[in-house]
């Protein structure tokens, strides 16, 4: 017999529930469908006709808003189901959400607009549209009540999916007109309601995902099973540029379970079994031969020694300039510098790359955990070779996003590249934990030489910032660079940026990067450059305080006087951990802020030393400034989560290279924070109303440097290169 | 072949007995709760009750485990999320992405069998499940919530 066998079949005809809205709106199924948790499909009833691309109502009131973002612990499926909710006026009990499947944006000139889940961007650049796609559903709802009514819309109003008529005392709700508002004309335009009406948004309202979190009935990626899948296990050259020479099938094709060896691509090879278990097995027997490739050498102090020569290197792409920082540094009475460096991280998300493709001579579907189902499916249509309109992605909750799952679809083109090889069988790809850690979209790897000049009284009259290392943009998307430069690489830094400008005003500033490409693959890692860059400017600025001997807060101070929204984050947190005031005994405080992603933040920190060198991070004060809030709750959830991913790379992470293939594989060498770790966190929010900033990446960035400027308060020991692991703080 | 007692019904599944008991449940048993997450009992994403002890199923073999030995897995852990800490998981919105979540909720459950009222220093040297999204202090919380519930009922 085979295991196959024993493969369970029968609770996908139990809990059959078509995902998504592919079959509601002009997309197409194959006829397998998703088993989404026993409560969802309990609560799908006939399909309803939807008001407009972002609404759907139901007889019964349940209220169904479209969400073309990705939910990926982030929170924006809630955050954005508020959006669209406030301007529909609903009954917010009754709403539940689902994606639009990316085939139908296709078919639909885009209604959706972007599916991209990236750059802290799901809410600030979606809120207009969302809210208007609610607003003109309630005016269609109003509309299809007052012509049945034979009254004037505008003497008739909505609230919680009620519509009533003062004048006749008249009231119907939005399930019972729903179908005739579908058939209304859209209107020509809507009117938002003014922050001051919002009901629904600023509300911490609870996530709308967390019941089926509890039980085991959310279906991940990694938990998909349709009738007669087959599981697969890939292992793609370790060595980064090298290639897939030669593999021996026969050694493995008798071993239990086994039904496929494939070639993937150049660079890969797949084993395909009845489990996943039995692949992998067999995968880990397979003969392969690798050809290693031009960097079959290359080693993680190949990178530091190209990085460093990038740090006197003449020529440098320039982010920021300010008066003569070159001549101000020549005169100034003093002069301060010091190296950093941070190392590579990978995402290490809990749910490692998956996807599952089902190809056939004239359909590909993919269902996959992405944080861009819009570049999923273009690689589907790349990968399976058939025109785009014959592809379908299907979108599940990702089990960890934070960059690795947007722009980089590898595992998806892997899947379907495995399942055109056997035509109508679905094909489950997951990669293993040392997959995930050998083939990440690293981020990058950059040093800065930080070189400041005081004048006599300690003011800092020049500053040059020189950033060597990797672009993202270069490798990853080129069509994003300006003239040769990569501007990611100078978040935060800029001088007018709304996405981040520096905090400071200097009079004499250079902020320039000499780009220094190594072969290992870059990719947007949650926070992305903000993260490396507040790290060297926060930490220097405490440099140069201690140096001006000047307290850090008050050296700070004196450069924000035109920075009102940078100082008052920084002041809060200040404020709030009590800067003024001694710590307790034994205890020390650093402070940080940045701007990023649109939004001010800032951190203080409470950290002690024992004397055998043992951290503790008892405490973590955050502040955010982003704008406006649209689920205060979620926003402590995230500052907080930020803190953690922060302070993994800050304490532990590091990928390094050596014989051209990353050392770390798992866990074990890949440390991450755990609980005990874990300070307090309290979070202040400061929205200062009139722009959107993001929320789930800024706070990452303050969390090293505070932390790191607390250590120095505590030991007098400045830590320039990541991570802290391999110091001793004794 | 394996015999095996999971959530109370007798399972039977062919299979190598080399097999970890997190692929046996997964992909014979087809519950898709316990999660993978990196197949070296580091995280504790696989984390399922063997006779109540918490335990990393990515690295158990199925043949070490008698029929004998009860194992339950969150689906096993209430019939409707009214378990103590599922209840305090829900009110106080715990889940990020939630991959990590069934076993931080499972090795939290084994804790609290065992020291019905941890300490801070329980819970840190207990529950160290890796959660990447960064719900530990809310996880503190919940597991402080539920014990409290469970002392008070």
């Amino acid at each position: 017999m085979t295991a196959h066998a024993d493969i369970p079949r029968s609770r996908l005809s139990r809990r059959a529930f078509v995902v998504g809205s592919a079959a509601a709106v002009g997309g197409f199924s194959l006829g397998f469908h998703v088993p989404l948790g026993a409560a969802r499909a309990q609560a799908a009833p006939a399909a309803a006709p939807e008001v407009n691309a972002w609404v759907v109502i139901r007889p019964d009131e349940t209220v169904v808003i479209r969400i073309a973002r990705s939910e990926m612990g982030q929170g924006t499926l809630t955050g954005l189901a508020q959006l669209v909710a406030e301007e529909l006026g609903c009954d917010w009990s009754k709403v539940t959400t689902e994606y639009p499947s990316p085939g139908a944006n296709l078919a639909r000139n885009r209604v959706w607009g972007s599916y991209s889940t990236g750059g802290s961007r799901g809410i600030r650049d979606s809120h207009q549209y969302v809210r208007e796609g609610g607003a003109a559903a309630r005016t269609m709802l109003i509309a299809a009540a007052a012509q049945a009514w034979g009254v004037p819309p505008g003497e008739c109003r909505a609230e919680k999916s009620v519509i009533s008529h003062a004048p006749s005392g008249r009231t119907t709700t939005y399930g019972k007109v729903a179908d005739a508002a579908a058939r209304m004309p859209p209107p020509s335009a809507v009117v938002l309601k003014e922050p001051k009406d919002w009901t629904i948004i600023g509300k911490p309202l609870a996530r709308l995902d967390t019941a089926d979190k509890l039980n085991g009935r959310q279906v991940y990626g990694a938990d998909l099973s349709f009738p007669g899948m087959l599981n697969a296990a890939v292992k793609a050259c370790p060595v980064f540029g090298g290639r897939l020479v030669a593999y021996d099938a026969a050694k493995v094709r008798s071993m239990p379970g086994v039904r496929h060896v494939v070639r993937v691509d150049d660079t890969a090879v797949a084993v395909v079994a009845d489990t996943w278990w039995q692949a992998k097995t067999a995968l880990d027997a397979l003969p392969i031969t690798w050809d290693e490739g031009p960097n079959r050498a290359l080693s993680s102090a190949d990178i530091a020694a190209l990085l460093k020569a990038g740090l006197d290197a003449p020529e440098a792409f320039v982010g920021n300039r300010q008066g003569d920082a070159k001549a101000a540094l020549a005169g100034a009475a003093r002069v301060v510098t010091a190296d950093y460096a941070v190392p590579y991280q990978n995402h290490a998300t809990m749910e490692p790359m998956n996807a599952t493709a089902l190809v056939t001579a004239e359909r590909c579907e993919v269902w996959v955990p992405t944080q861009n189902g819009e570049s999923s499916l273009a690689v589907a249509a790349e990968a399976s070779g058939l025109p785009v309109q014959r592809c379908e992605i299907h979108k599940l909750h990702l089990g960890g996003g934070f960059g690795r799952r947007g722009n980089f679809q590898d595992y998806a083109r892997q899947s379907v590249l495995i399942a055109k090889q056997m035509p109508g069988v679905p094909v489950k790809l997951l990669w293993s934990r040392e997959e995930d850690m050998l083939h990440g979209a690293y981020h990058p790897i950059t040093q800065a030489r930080m070189t400041g000049g005081l004048d006599a009284q300690g003011n800092l009259v020049a500053l040059h910032m020189r950033i060597s290392g990797q672009s993202i943009l270069a490798a990853v998307r080129p069509e994003g660079m300006q003239g040769g430069m990569d501007p990611v690489v100078f978040q935060g830094l800029t001088a007018t940026n709304p996405e981040g400008h520096l905090g400071y005003a200097v009079p004499n500033l250079l902020v320039d990067h000499a780009m220094r490409n190594p072969p290992v693959p870059p990719g947007f890692w949650r926070g992305v450059n903000l993260n490396q860059n507040a790290i060297y400017v926060e930490c220097f600025m405490d440099e140069l305080a201690h140096a001006a001997g000047v307290d850090p807060l008050a050296f700070r101070r004196r450069l924000m006087a035109d920075r009102p929204k940078h100082r008052a984050v920084l002041e809060a947190v200040a404020a709030r951990i009590g800067w003024d005031t001694k710590p307790a005994e034994g205890v020390h405080r650093g402070l940080a802020h940045i701007m990023g992603f649109g939004s001010y933040v800032a951190a203080a920190a409470e950290v002690s030393v024992a004397a055998d060198g043992t951290l503790t991070i008892h405490r973590i004060v955050a502040a955010t400034d982003p704008g406006h809030v649209v689920n205060p709750a979620q926003v402590e959830r995230q500052v907080e989560g930020s803190f953690v991913y922060g302070l993994s790379a800050c304490l532990y992470g590091e990928c390094t290279v050596k014989d051209g293939r990353m050392e770390q594989e798992n866990f074990d060498t890949y440390e991450v924070m755990r609980m005990g770790a874990m300070p307090a966190v309290e979070t202040i929010i400061l929205p200062s109303g009139g722009f959107w900033g993001g929320v789930g990446e800024p706070t990452i960035a303050v969390a090293a440097p505070a932390v790191l400027n607390a250590i120095f308060a505590a030991t007098g020991k400045r830590i320039r290169d990541l991570p802290l692991k391999h110091h001793s703080l004794a | 072949m394996a015999r095996l007692t999971i959530n109370g019904q007798v399972r039977t599944v062919e299979v190598d007995p080399d097999t970890p008991l997190l692929w046996v449940i997964r992909e014979q048993v087809g519950l898709t709760g316990t999660k993978f997450g990196c197949g070296i009992a580091q995280c504790g994403a696989c984390t399922v009750h063997v006779d109540g002890v918490a335990t990393r199923s990515c690295v158990l073999p199925v043949g070490a485990v008698e029929e004998s030995q009860k194992i339950v897995t969150i689906e096993g852990l209430s019939p409707d999320s009214s378990h103590p800490l599922q209840k305090a998981w829900l009110a106080l919105d715990v889940p990020q992405c939630g991959y990590c979540q069934s076993g931080m909720i499972m090795a939290a459950a084994a804790l609290l069998e065992q020291t019905p009222s941890p300490t801070d220093a329980d819970i840190s040297a207990e529950i160290t499940n890796i959660c990447r999204c960064g719900t530990y202090n809310r996880v503190r919380a919940a597991i402080k919530q539920a014990a409290g519930e469970t002392q008070a009922g």
